[in-house]
């Protein structure tokens, strides 16, 4: 459909969402918001092939997430060194729990296998449906539900079990959880 | 959102995975959609916005974005 001024709207109320998921994926601010833009510029540029009355967001999503894919694998070694780099921060800081606890966690969603890793951002974070998920991914809805229990699987392990003798988090555990703990 | 929640005391049922119990579960889900909604709440940052609004505005030199022709595949 033509770019009418509805759509642009839309597309605009969809740049914080992409953003997180840009984020989510990279785990890099500035490379994301160059995802983001890229993703907009392809969208702009494709809007004919866009069917009115379909997901925006999972259209917009699939693109992003296809440009993702493709310039991952050219910069699969500067993952590999932010790795590195993301240890040293946390030896830096052992004072601050929470924020540790967010260091780890995004530590902890890098380690993931990507395709886990996006299965899981879509249906826990974005909000999508498995079906949707599905589509953007371009796989089976069967698969997206495995890939988002493997990721939970691996993200509890990596934080709860490997970590908790070292971390001794339980503490920290409870009063996040409970919230009114005295 | 409790979509989140009800798959997380799917995968902790009983016997199926001795690790993972709801509670960890519900704090995996916390803790992610606290990292992304961190983000969404930032809103549109300028240069996306000023972005669209200038694809959008019509530009008379060679300059303007080009356009994929699509021929009513898909």
């Amino acid at each position: 459909m033509p770019l009418t001024d509805s759509l642009r709207d839309d597309i605009l109320a969809s740049v914080p969402s992409l953003r997180a998921f840009a984020i989510s994926l990279s785990g890099n601010g500035d490379r994301a918001d160059d995802l983001v833009q890229e993703t907009l510029l392809r969208a702009l540029a494709n809007i004919e092939s866009f069917q009115p009355g379909s997901n925006l967001p999972a259209w917009l999503f699939t693109i992003l997430r296809n440009l993702f894919r493709s310039d991952y694998r050219k910069r699969r070694r500067e993952v590999e060194d932010a790795e590195g780099s993301y240890a040293k921060t946390l030896k830096t800081q052992p004072a601050q729990n929470a924020h540790l606890e967010f260091e780890e966690f995004r530590a902890a969603l890098d380690k993931l296998p990507q395709d886990q890793r996006e299965a899981l951002i879509l249906v826990g974070a974005s909000g999508f449906s498995y079906e949707d998920a599905a589509a953007i991914c371009g796989c089976a809805v069967g698969t997206i539900k495995s890939r988002v229990n493997r990721a939970r699987s691996k993200l509890s392990a990596l934080l709860y079990v490997d970590g908790a003798e070292d971390f001794g988090p339980d503490d920290t555990v409870r009063a996040v959880i409970g919230g009114s703990g005295g | 959102m409790k979509d989140v929640k009800s798959q997380a005391a799917k995968a902790s049922g009983p016997g199926k995975q001795g690790g993972l119990n709801a509670e960890i579960q519900s704090r995996i889900g916390h803790q992610l959609r606290a990292m992304y909604d961190d983000v969404v709440r930032q809103g549109v940052p300028d240069r996306f916005a000023e972005l669209i609004r200038k694809l959008d505005a019509p530009e008379g030199g060679s300059g303007g974005a080009p356009i994929a022709k699509n021929d009513g595949r898909e």
